[in-house]
């Protein structure tokens, strides 16, 4: 009773700081929002006239009507070439972004429905790149459906200068957990270390008031706006970037409740070691939101990292909550990996939020 | 006999490689009000600490309301209320909000939260303002509200760290008068912690401390009686400021401890062996303050320290010491507004070389942004400046040549040696080569930090700090020095050290400007002006200040009230 009681009035005392001071609104609600539309539209650019040389190795009849969808099209700017020498020159020259290979065997090869396409794309800007193998992928797919009598073709896709790919869908779900992250630890670490600076803490210390509920008073207000902060997200890629959820609705929301617990965690064991805003600003920015953007999965596919780099980055929770994440958006239900993440986030929340009440203590020096 | 609710049995404190409390042993008294009293760095602070269970010690005993402290926090902690030095207020709460939230804290019930609540705004004056931003109130009311939240219930022992610290004398007075009441009203025992001797004096039992240790436990007039006998005054020779004959008592160490100017007459301590009948001088017995005892406890703690201050002006009685007809500062219906608000209105005053010039008032006076206008920093809205002959308004960068500042906090690089410091600012000022390695050397043997050269600034105690300041104020031997509340956090010897210093300076020329919160060091001031609320309200010796406004024996604080009392009185 006495519990509660006090709990209520530190959240009150909470939600009317943070209403008053608008900055941990903006962080929690506008920054997601900043981050979508930036992240979303700032890398899904719309290509359109898509300059690309296509190499006709093959000059049959059947390969010039195959590729004839390419005119005419507002998604392409063909530039028909001979020799691959040419289309490598072009290439360089950064003149088409990609190259199109008809090879010499095509019309052969497509009457025994093994018909193959080479795309070569520059990787070195790999959204767009994405972009026009999506363009390509769905031509063929179109025209495989219209002629099935007259044989299949498959494309080939080579990305040259950069292996990795990268797509709006991609990053939906890397934006939940920054949002999570900049909330839970970087606001929650900030404003407790506040606590600790003013010297608010030391004139509360000294009343009935005990650690768990200093501490919760803390989580339960920064739970709600991280919140916030996911909803506005979901409702943006839902229908800003019509993002599949594939997956089950109620395992993304438990998933990122758990990582909150995690990040907030983290943000009180920071504050509680370092008790000030600049000292907890800095570490948070270290140890958290610099890694959540570099070694989880989220910009540099951790399968394309080196080993060791690979090692630290699975040391890392959001690591585990980005995959789980990815999975249901894109993939869907998959219960190993819903299981096996979930109970590795629990483990980190119960350790962080453990460590919190262990070195937040009443005590100033 | 009255109950004991703290004792202590050699409770040590170590940080590092500090002793903050050194095996000290005490008890204190249910319902009695006990104060600390002791210079800066004494222990004070840590031993409430202590006592509030907020920081652990290293090793012996303390018993807070009969269990020992150590596992017993929050039991103890749920019984007693803590206010300390600069209480956290939520500043982006109301005042209604923070008592709230601590009366929910407590868990006061609702039905005598009520009365409880306009009790404590009735007592602390805030009634009219429940509805304001705590960030939004001036430093008295915010300890006044620090001390209502703090008070939202009965507690069993009221802890408060230097409650009154950077408080102005009114806002000061108001507090105690609540702590008191409260006394009186709920049987509160109280132990606080001060640095001023006028609040000791309102107590049952005073602690005096320094360097970790008690020096001497008692009830004031027992702290009194150390002085007993012991205490003269001497009337000042005209045409002499009083601060002259108070710097020749000092340096006659032989014979005296430690003397004050006061209006006409400068008050000394006579050294053990005094003898009244063989001294040079014709002086008058006098009875002792709660302050002489107290000077004499830590003078004769501290017998072995170094004099602070060197490479004096010997004094002497027989010269003459006139203050200078040439005007350094020139201030003619100066005004400043911020916006729509009137921080300083229509001021005038001239200050003459060689004097030293006192700015008072309370909090909020003006007091600062005039200050801060004399010394170019703020740019004026009206008016006419001139300091040591260069118009403000048209050559700053001149003028600031000129002058000398050493501001309130330190200001200094904390992780720059001595040397360092003085060797930037010296470069700063355009000194160079063989002038500013000349320089150096003589400041640091004027203010003592010889042998400190190689020491970081930052880890220096608070007077070398202060003295560290003022060196590399004076390195380009400017023509006047601003003084921005100098002596706060300094304990008592090194102020008196500190004032040395400035009659000497002042003698050798220097025009000084000061402002201060303790209120007896504007004694020293050859003249001062007193401020409220950007007007200027007096300006005048002391002596004529006190003459006009309470009479020869009014200390120069109950005189400042009344002025500035006086003149909000007139303005309702």
């Amino acid at each position: 009773m006495n519990f509660l009681r006090r709990l209520t009035a530190l959240v009150k005392k909470e939600f009317l700081q943070i209403i008053r001071d608008n900055s941990s609104i903006l962080i929690g609600a506008v920054l997601p929002i900043i981050l979508i539309l930036l992240i979303g539209y700032g890398i899904s650019l719309d290509v359109k006239k898509v300059p690309v040389a296509v190499v006709f190795e093959d000059f049959s009849p059947t390969a010039q009507r195959t590729l004839n969808f390419l005119n005419g099209s507002e998604y392409y700017a063909p530039q028909f070439v001979t020799s691959m020498n040419d289309a490598k020159i072009l290439f360089h020259e950064r003149k088409v972004d990609a190259i199109l290979v008809v090879p010499p065997n095509f019309s052969a090869e497509l009457l025994r429905n093994n018909a193959k396409l080479q795309l070569i794309l520059y990787g070195g800007d790999s959204a767009t790149a994405t972009a026009i193998q999506g363009y390509f992928e769905g031509s063929i797919r179109q025209i495989n459906l219209q002629n099935s009598r007259a044989g299949y073709i498959s494309i080939e896709n080579r990305m040259w200068f950069n292996d990795i790919n990268l797509s709006t869908w991609y990053f939906i779900p890397g934006i939940l957990m920054l949002i999570m992250t900049i909330v839970g630890v970087f606001l929650t670490a900030l404003v407790m270390a506040r606590e600790w600076e003013r010297g608010t803490l030391e004139s509360i210390f000294v009343t009935p008031v005990n650690i768990l509920e200093i501490l919760l008073s803390k989580m339960i207000p920064y739970f709600c706006i991280a919140m916030i902060g996911f909803f506005l997200c979901l409702i943006a890629a839902k229908f800003l970037y019509e993002v599949p959820m594939h997956g089950s609705f109620l395992v993304i929301l438990l998933a990122s409740i758990l990582y909150l617990f995690v990040s907030l965690g983290i943000g009180l064991v920071l504050s509680a070691i370092t008790k000030s805003q600049f000292l907890a600003a800095q570490i948070s920015l270290i140890v958290s939101f610099m890694p959540a953007l570099m070694l989880t999965g989220f910009i540099f596919d951790l399968r394309c990292v080196p080993d060791f780099i690979s090692t630290i980055g699975h040391i890392l929770p959001p690591t585990y909550y980005l995959e789980l994440l990815k999975s249901l958006f894109l993939a869907g239900n998959n219960w190993n990996l819903i299981f096996k993440n979930c109970a590795i986030l629990i483990l980190y929340a119960v350790f962080f939020v453990g460590l919190a009440l262990k070195v937040t203590r009443k005590r100033v020096e | 006999m009255n109950e004991k609710i703290i004792s202590a049995e050699n409770l040590t404190k170590k940080f590092k490689n500090l002793t903050a409390l050194d095996a000290i042993n005490f008890e204190v008294e249910k319902g009695n009000l006990t104060a600390i009293i002791g210079p800066d760095g004494a222990g004070k602070t840590t031993l409430i600490r202590l006592i509030a269970g907020l920081i652990v010690p290293t090793s012996g005993n303390l018993k807070v309301l009969g269990k020992n402290i150590l596992g017993n926090e929050q039991a103890i902690q749920e019984k007693i209320s803590y206010l300390p030095q600069k209480f956290g207020l939520y500043e982006d709460l109301s005042i209604e909000e923070n008592m709230t939230l601590y009366a929910d804290l407590h868990g006061v019930e609702k039905n005598l939260r009520r009365k409880r609540f306009s009790h404590l705004l009735e007592m602390t004056g805030l009634t009219p303002f429940t509805k304001r931003l705590a960030g939004k109130l001036s430093g008295g009311m915010k300890q006044k509200l620090g001390l209502a939240c703090t008070l939202v219930r009965s507690p069993e022992i009221l802890l408060l760290d230097e409650p009154t610290v950077g408080v102005d004398p009114l806002s000061r007075r108001e507090l105690w008068e609540i702590v008191k009441q409260l006394v009186a009203e709920e049987n509160l025992s109280v132990v606080v912690n001060t640095a001023y001797m006028d609040e000791a004096e309102l107590c049952e039992k005073v602690f005096v401390m320094n360097h970790g240790k008690i020096l001497k436990f008692g009830t004031p007039a027992e702290i009194k009686a150390v002085a007993e006998n012991r205490c003269y005054r001497i009337k000042t020779p005209p045409n002499m400021p009083t601060r002259i004959l108070q710097s020749i008592l000092m340096d006659d160490k032989e014979n005296v401890i430690d003397s004050v100017p006061e209006g006409n007459f400068v008050r000394f301590i006579g050294a053990a062996n005094f003898n009244a009948e063989k001294f040079s001088l014709p002086v008058e017995k006098i009875s002792e303050r709660l302050e002489d005892g107290f000077m004499i406890l830590l003078h004769d703690d501290e017998k072995n320290k170094n004099p602070a201050v060197a490479n004096l002006k010997t004094l002497s009685l027989n010269e003459k010491y006139f203050i200078s007809a040439e005007i350094d500062i020139e201030v003619k219906n100066l005004l400043k507004k911020f916006g729509e608000f009137t921080a300083v209105d229509k001021t005038s005053f001239e200050v003459h070389r060689g004097e030293v010039f006192g700015l008072l008032g309370p909090n909020g006076a003006g007091k600062t942004t005039t200050f801060r206008m004399l010394c170019g920093l703020l740019p004026l809205t009206d008016g006419f400046l001139s300091v040591a002959g260069v118009n403000l308004r048209t050559a700053r960068t001149e003028a600031r040549a000129n002058i000398g500042y050493v501001a309130q906090k330190f200001s200094l690089y904390g992780n720059l040696t001595v040397e360092e410091n003085l060797n930037f600012f010296g470069g700063a000022y355009g000194l160079s080569g063989k002038i500013l390695s000349n320089r150096i050397a003589e400041v640091l043997q004027e203010f003592h930090l010889d042998g400190h050269e190689k020491d970081a600034a930052g880890d220096l105690p608070g007077g070398y700090k202060q003295r560290l300041s003022m060196a590399a104020a004076l390195l380009h031997q400017p023509k006047i020095l601003f003084l921005d509340e100098p002596t706060s956090g300094i304990d008592p010897l090194a102020r008196r050290d500190f004032w040395r210093q400035i009659t000497d300076l002042s003698v050798k020329g220097t025009t000084i400007i000061i402002t201060t919160h303790f209120m007896e060091e504007a004694e020293y001031c050859d003249r001062m002006m007193i401020q409220d609320k950007g007007k200027l309200l007096t300006i005048g010796t002391p002596q004529e200040i006190r003459k006009n406004f309470g009479g020869e024996n009014s200390t120069m604080n109950e005189i400042f009230i009344k002025i500035v009392e006086n003149s909000r009185g007139g303005g309702k």
